[in-house]
C-alpha cells in the first residue's frame, strides 16, 4: 500500500475549499442578467384552484413576469414522473397521477406551488408574490396513509380508488402461512416507521439560463444524478432536447437522497427563463426545504416472525402501508417494495417471507429515498422482531442470532436477493468484545444506583447497495440502467484527469478516486482530477445514491485503467523496441521483462500524444479510454451495531453512553472517510430514533414546519463512536468493495430501540422515543432486571 | 423582511422619542427573536430602533444587596460576571443555559424579559428572585410584569434599562431543554431569601411564567428537596404540543423543581 494508495487514510482534497468558504454551489454561481424567482404556494393541503389574479402582482416595482399553472399548462410542459414501475399484485400496474410543476386544478399539499414570480431582485419577487390572489375552495385532507384507504375518505386524485397506488407483495403466502400454523412461537410487532426531513445543509436551488443566440438551455442545479434529470427534463417534461440541455451540478452540500429526483422548480425555472429570455434563479429558504424536499420513510407496519421450540426462524410476514405523500417522486415507487420488501431476510436463514406493501396518496409532501432508502424500514422490522423474539422466548438476543445466522455463501433468499459474500458472526463477535457486553450487568446495577436504568440493543443488519446489474433491476421495473461510466484522459505530461458519471455531496470522490487512479498508475496523488456534474464534459453517468460510487463507479475507474494501461504498453513497446507480450507494467514504469530496459508512465503518456514512434497504421496516438461498468449483483455490507442507554427514571431522557459499529464494507479504500460516512449515518439513524419525526396536523399542516419544533441531531446527543471493521470482499465487482454510505442509518434505529425497550422493560415504545414518549412508556412498564 | 427605517439613538431618551414617533416600530436588542420573525415576513415593523449604541445600559453591578444588571447585557457577558458568579451563582447560571455560543453572544437580558417567550430562561429567574424591572418611567416588581404569553406590564413608549435582583442565600436553576429548539420544555428557578421562599416555573404553563405556592409552602417548613416529596401539580393549564403532552410538563415540574432545590442546598 501506497501512502495515497488504497487504504491509505488520505485527508480529503476537497475540504480545502469547503472549509475555506471556497466551494461553489449552486447559489453562488451568479450569470449576467439574474432575475430571482419567489414561487405561490399553497397554504392549503387540499383545495380546488377556482382562479389566480396575478394583475397586482405584475404592477409591483421589479416584476419581470408572474407565470402560474395555466401558463404553464398552456405552454404544453409535461409532468413529473416517477421512473420505476411497480405492478400490483393482479398485475395491474401502479397509478401514476399527473404531477404538473405548477398546479392548475387542485393542489394537494401545503407547499404545492400555483405559480412564480420572476423579479429583478428576490425581495421584489417575494413582495410580488404576495400580491398574487389565488381563490382556492378548500377540500378536506387526508394525511394518516391508513385512513386514507379508508371507505369515505377523501380522494385525492380522480380515478384513483381509495388512493391506492399500488398492492405489491413479494414471497410465498402459502408456504409462510404453513410455516406460521407450525410454529411454537409467534412474535407479532406493530411498527410506525416514522416520517423523516432530509434537512441538507444546502438548500435547493436552480439557475436556469436561455440562450436565445444557439437555443440552448443550461441549468445549474443541486442534484445528485445531473445527466438523470437532463434525461428526464428533455425526454419527459418535454422541456427541451435532450443536446440542446445542459445541466450542471456543481458543488452540493448535502444530498441523503433528497437530491437525487427531479422537482418542480427545476422545470419552472427552465420554462421561465426560456419565456423572459433571461437567467431565472431560485434558492428554497428552510421553510420551503421543509414544505418541498422529498420526505422519507413513513411506513406503517404489522409484522410477524414464527419460530420453532430451538428459537430456529421458520418464516416472516409483514403487511405495510407506505405514504408516497401528494405525488409519486422520482423513485418512490421502488423504496417501499424492491428496496424493502427484498431486505426481510436480514442475516437470517428463513425459509419462507411474505410481504404485502400498499402505497398510498394522502395531502403530504412527497415521499422517497432518503438514506437507507427502504432498507432502514426493513432493518427495522427484522432486528425488532428478533431482538423482541429473543427476550419473549428467553433466548439470549446474541443467541437467537447465532442460531439463524446465514453461515455459507452465495445464500439465496426467499426474497429475491443472492447474498454471495458475508460473515455476520465474525462482525457480531468483535462488537460483543469491543462494546464490553460481559460488564454490561455490572453497569446496569451501577446505574439503578444513580437513578437510571441501562439497557443494551443490538442490530445485526444487511443492506444491498450498489443497485444492479442492469438487466435485473430493469426486470424489477427500473426506467433506467444502474452501471457507471468513467473517462480516464491522460495527458501528454502524464497527469490524469478521470470523468465519472457518479456525483459527490459530500463523499469525497475527489480523495478516493484519486487514490485509485494513484495506485494503479504509480502516479502522484496530486496528479489526479476528479471530473464530475456536468452533462457537457462527463458522458451519461448515473449519479450517486444508494452507497453506489465505490462498487460501481470506482469499478468503471478500473475497467478504464485496464484499457489505459493496454493502450499505454503498446506505445512502451514502440519506445522500447520490444514485443507489446514482453512489457511488464508497475510502479508507474513500464519494463522489458527481463531487462533494464524502462519508461516511466510519464514519457509513455507524451509519446503517446507525439506519436513520433510508431505510426498512424500501427496505432492510434493519444491516451484516453472509456468504461461503462455493470456490476453481477448488488453488494451486501452488513455488520453489527450495538447500543447501550441510560434511560433517567424521572424524566424519561435516554443518554446514549456507548456505541459500538463493527461493519463489513468490503474493500476499503479510505479508512478516515469511511468512519466519517459511519458516524454520519449512525448521527442520522439515531436522529430517526430519538430525535426526528415530521408531524402534520390531521387538516394537513406540517406541524414540524422548522428547526424550533424539528430536532435534528447534534453533537451533544451523540457518543464517542467505537467503530471497527472486518471485511470480507464483494466477488461482484474488480475492487471487491460494498459501500458504506448508508451502514450507520440503516443500522442505528433498531439498536437504539431495542436498548431502550430493554432498559425500560416495554416493547411499547414508537419512534422518535423522545423523553415524553419514554415516561410515558415508563408508567405502565416494570423495568427489567440486571441479568 | 420588509423594508423599515433603522434609528441607532445613543440615549434613553432619544430611544423613547423614536418609539413615540413610530407607533409600529419596535426596538432592537439582541434581535434573536424579532430578525427571525422578520425574515420570515411574519414581523413588519416600519422602523427598527437599535439600542446597541445606547450608553450606560450594559453591564452587570453590585449594588448593596442586589444585583443590577443593564438591560442590553449580553448573555454571555452575564454568565461570565465574576461579581454575578461570587453573590449569586444560581443567577449566573441561567443565561449560560440559553441557546448556543452565537445566541449568547447577542442576546440581551432585556430582549429576552420584553418578549416574554413563554419558554425563556429569564421570566423564570426574574419570577424565582423577586427581581424588580426598571424602566424609563418606573420600576414593577417581577409579580407585575409578566402578565401571560408573550405579554408584559410594559406600556407604549415604555423601556426597560435595568435589571435588579435581590441577593438570595439559596438559588438555583434547572432546566429541562426543548429537543429542537434548546428553550425550556419546562425550567424552574428556586430561591431562598429569608423567609421569601420562590418556585417560578417556565416553559411549562400556558399562560407564561407562574410560581407554584404550593411548593413554596412546603418549603417553607424546611428548605430541602425532601419537602417537595409526593406534592405535584395539576395538569390542567399546562403547555401541550407535540414534544410534550399537559400531564409530562407537570410531572417534570416536580422532578426540576426538587432537583432545584437540591442543587440550591448543596
Amino acid at each position: 500500500m501506497s501512502a495515497t494508495g488504497i487504504g491509505a487514510t488520505v485527508r480529503r482534497k476537497e475540504d480545502f475549499r469547503f472549509i475555506t468558504g471556497q466551494g461553489q454551489y449552486t447559489d453562488d454561481v451568479v450569470r449576467p442578467g439574474e432575475t430571482r424567482a419567489a414561487f405561490v404556494r399553497s397554504p392549503h393541503a387540499s383545495a380546488k384552484i377556482k382562479s389566480v389574479d396575478a394583475g397586482a402582482a405584475k404592477k409591483m416595482p421589479g416584476v419581470v413576469a408572474v407565470l402560474t399553472g395555466f401558463d404553464l399548462a398552456k405552454d404544453k410542459i409535461g409532468n413529473l414522473i416517477c421512473g420505476w414501475m411497480i405492478h400490483s399484485k393482479d398485475g395491474s400496474p401502479m397509478k401514476m397521477a399527473p404531477h404538473p410543476a405548477l398546479a392548475s386544478g387542485t393542489v394537494n399539499h401545503v407547499g404545492d406551488a400555483v405559480a412564480v414570480v420572476i423579479g429583478e431582485t428576490l425581495a421584489q419577487a417575494r413582495d410580488a408574490a404576495e400580491k398574487v390572489k389565488v381563490d382556492y375552495e378548500v377540500l378536506t385532507a387526508v394525511v394518516d396513509p391508513a385512513k386514507a384507504q379508508a371507505a369515505g375518505a377523501p380522494q385525492i386524485h380522480p380515478d384513483i380508488a381509495k388512493n391506492t397506488i399500488y398492492q405489491w407483495h413479494l414471497g410465498d403466502a402459502k408456504a409462510t402461512d404453513a410455516a406460521f400454523a407450525a410454529a411454537k412461537h409467534v412474535t407479532k410487532l406493530d411498527i410506525v416507521n416514522n416520517r423523516l426531513v432530509p434537512n441538507a445543509i444546502e438548500p435547493r436551488a436552480a439557475l436556469a439560463e436561455y440562450d436565445a443566440g444557439t437555443d440552448n438551455l443550461t441549468l445549474w442545479n443541486t442534484s445528485q444524478n445531473p445527466h438523470v434529470a437532463r434525461l428526464v427534463i428533455a425526454a419527459f417534461v418535454g422541456m427541451a432536447p435532450e443536446h440542446k440541455l445542459r445541466v450542471i451540478a456543481p458543488d452540493v452540500g448535502g444530498g441523503f437522497g433528497s437530491k437525487i429526483f427531479i422537482y418542480p422548480e427545476e422545470v419552472v425555472c427552465l420554462w421561465a427563463s426560456r419565456k423572459v429570455k433571461r437567467p431565472v434563479k431560485w434558492t428554497a429558504d428552510r421553510s420551503e426545504s421543509f414544505l418541498t424536499d422529498a420526505h422519507g420513510r413513513d411506513h406503517v407496519t404489522h409484522a410477524e416472525l414464527a419460530l420453532d421450540a430451538n428459537g430456529k426462524i421458520l418464516a416472516l410476514r409483514a403487511k405495510t402501508i407506505a405514504n408516497l405523500g401528494a405525488y409519486m417522486s422520482t423513485f418512490s415507487s421502488s423504496v417501499p417494495t424492491y428496496l424493502y420488501g427484498t431486505l426481510l431476510s436480514g442475516q437470517y436463514d428463513i425459509p419462507s417471507i411474505y410481504c404485502e406493501v400498499d402505497a398510498v396518496y394522502t395531502n403530504t409532501a412527497p415521499v422517497d429515498a432518503y438514506r437507507g432508502a427502504g432498507r432502514p424500514e426493513a432493518t427495522f422490522v427484522v432486528e425488532r422482531l428478533v431482538e423482541v423474539a429473543a427476550r419473549q422466548m428467553g433466548i439470549e438476543p446474541t443467541e437467537l442470532r447465532k442460531r439463524n445466522f446465514i453461515k455459507s455463501f452465495p445464500h439465496q433468499t426467499p426474497v429475491i436477493m443472492a447474498y454471495d459474500a458475508g460473515d455476520y458472526l465474525a462482525s457480531l463477535k468483535k462488537a460483543v468484545e469491543a462494546a464490553d457486553v460481559k460488564g454490561f450487568a455490572k453497569r446496569k446495577r451501577e446505574a439503578v444506583r444513580h437513578g437510571k436504568l441501562r439497557g443494551l440493543g443490538y442490530s445485526t443488519y444487511i443492506e444491498a447497495c450498489g443497485i444492479a446489474p442492469s438487466q435485473a433491476v430493469g426486470s424489477l421495473g427500473a426506467g433506467v440502467g444502474l452501471w457507471e461510466s468513467a473517462e480516464v484522459r491522460v495527458n501528454p505530461t502524464g497527469s490524469v484527469e478521470v470523468l465519472t458519471g457518479c456525483h459527490a455531496h459530500g463523499q469525497g470522490h475527489e480523495t478516493t478516486f484519486a487514490q485509485l487512479v494513484s495506485e494503479r498508475l504509480g502516479i502522484p496523488f496530486e496528479n489526479v482530477s476528479i471530473v464530475h456534474g456536468d452533462t457537457d464534459k462527463v458522458q451519461f453517468g448515473m449519479g450517486t445514491y444508494g452507497s453506489r460510487s465505490g462498487a460501481v463507479g470506482m469499478s468503471a475507474i478500473v475497467k478504464a485503467l485496464d484499457k489505459v494501461e493496454a493502450k499505454a504498453k503498446k506505445v512502451a513497446a514502440f519506445m522500447l523496441e520490444a514485443a507489446e507480450s514482453d512489457i511488464e507494467f508497475k510502479d508507474g514504469k513500464f519494463t522489458v521483462a527481463g531487462t533494464d530496459k524502462s519508461a516511466a508512465f510519464a514519457d509513455v503518456a507524451l509519446n503517446a500524444y507525439i506519436a513520433h514512434k510508431f505510426t498512424g497504421a500501427e496505432l492510434e496516438p493519444g491516451l484516453k479510454e472509456t468504461s461503462f461498468y455493470d456490476p453481477t449483483n448488488f453488494t451486501f455490507p452488513a455488520g453489527c451495531h450495538i447500543c447501550e442507554v441510560e434511560v433517567d427514571i424521572e424524566t424519561g431522557k435516554t443518554e446514549i453512553v456507548n456505541w459500538t459499529a463493527v461493519d463489513d464494507f468490503g474493500t476499503v479504500i479510505n479508512p478516515m472517510i469511511v468512519e466519517g460516512q459511519v458516524h454520519g449515518g449512525i448521527a442520522q439513524g439515531v436522529g430517526q430514533a430519538l430525535l426526528e419525526g415530521a408531524v402534520y396536523s390531521k387538516e394537513g399542516q406540517l406541524v414540524t414546519g422548522s428547526m424550533m419544533d424539528y430536532t435534528m441531531p447534534r453533537a451533544h446527543d451523540l457518543p464517542s463512536f467505537h467503530v471497527g471493521l472486518t471485511e470480507t470482499k464483494s466477488p461482484s465487482n474488480p475492487l471487491g468493495i460494498k459501500g458504506c454510505g448508508e451502514a450507520g442509518a440503516i443500522a442505528a434505529p433498531a439498536a437504539v430501540i431495542n436498548a431502550i425497550t430493554d432498559a425500560i422493560g416495554t416493547e411499547n415504545l414508537a419512534m422518535p422515543a423522545t423523553a415524553n414518549a419514554v415516561w410515558t412508556a415508563l408508567q405502565g412498564a416494570k423495568p427489567r432486571q440486571a441479568a | 423582511m420588509y423594508n423599515f427605517t433603522f434609528h441607532r439613538p445613543t440615549t434613553v431618551r432619544q430611544a423613547a422619542g423614536l418609539l413615540a414617533r413610530n407607533p409600529e416600530g419596535k426596538l432592537l436588542a439582541g434581535g434573536h427573536s424579532l430578525i427571525p420573525v422578520m425574515k420570515q415576513r411574519l414581523a413588519s415593523p416600519t422602523a427598527i430602533i437599535d439600542l446597541s449604541q445606547v450608553e450606560g445600559m450594559a453591564g452587570v453591578e453590585q449594588k448593596g444587596r442586589s444585583i443590577v444588571i443593564g438591560a442590553m447585557t449580553r448573555h454571555a457577558d452575564v454568565a461570565n460576571s465574576t461579581v454575578l458568579q461570587q453573590a449569586l451563582p444560581g443567577l449566573a447560571a441561567v443565561p449560560g443555559a440559553i441557546g448556543d455560543p452565537q445566541v449568547r453572544n447577542r442576546g440581551t437580558i432585556g430582549g429576552s424579559i420584553a418578549n416574554n417567550d413563554p419558554n425563556a430562561d429569564y421570566p423564570a429567574a426574574c419570577l424565582g428572585l423577586g427581581a424588580t424591572i426598571i424602566t424609563n418611567k418606573r420600576r414593577i416588581a417581577a409579580d407585575d410584569f409578566f402578565t401571560g404569553m408573550f405579554s408584559t406590564a410594559l406600556e407604549d413608549g415604555e423601556i426597560i434599562t435595568k435589571v435588579s435582583f435581590p441577593i438570595a442565600k439559596k438559588a438555583a436553576y434547572e432546566k429541562f431543554k426543548h429537543p429542537a429548539s434548546g428553550f425550556a420544555l419546562v425550567g424552574v428557578f428556586v430561591s431562598k431569601r429569608g423567609s421569601d421562599i420562590r418556585v417560578a416555573v417556565t416553559g411549562a404553563g400556558a399562560n407564561g411564567v407562574f410560581r407554584v405556592k404550593s411548593f413554596e409552602e412546603a418549603l417553607k417548613k424546611r428548605f430541602a428537596a425532601k419537602s417537595l416529596d409526593g406534592l405535584s401539580i395539576p395538569a390542567t393549564g399546562m403547555n401541550s404540543d407535540i414534544h410534550a403532552s399537559p400531564e409530562y410538563r407537570a410531572h417534570l415540574v416536580s422532578v426540576l423543581a426538587r432537583r432545584a432545590v437540591a442543587k440550591a442546598t448543596a
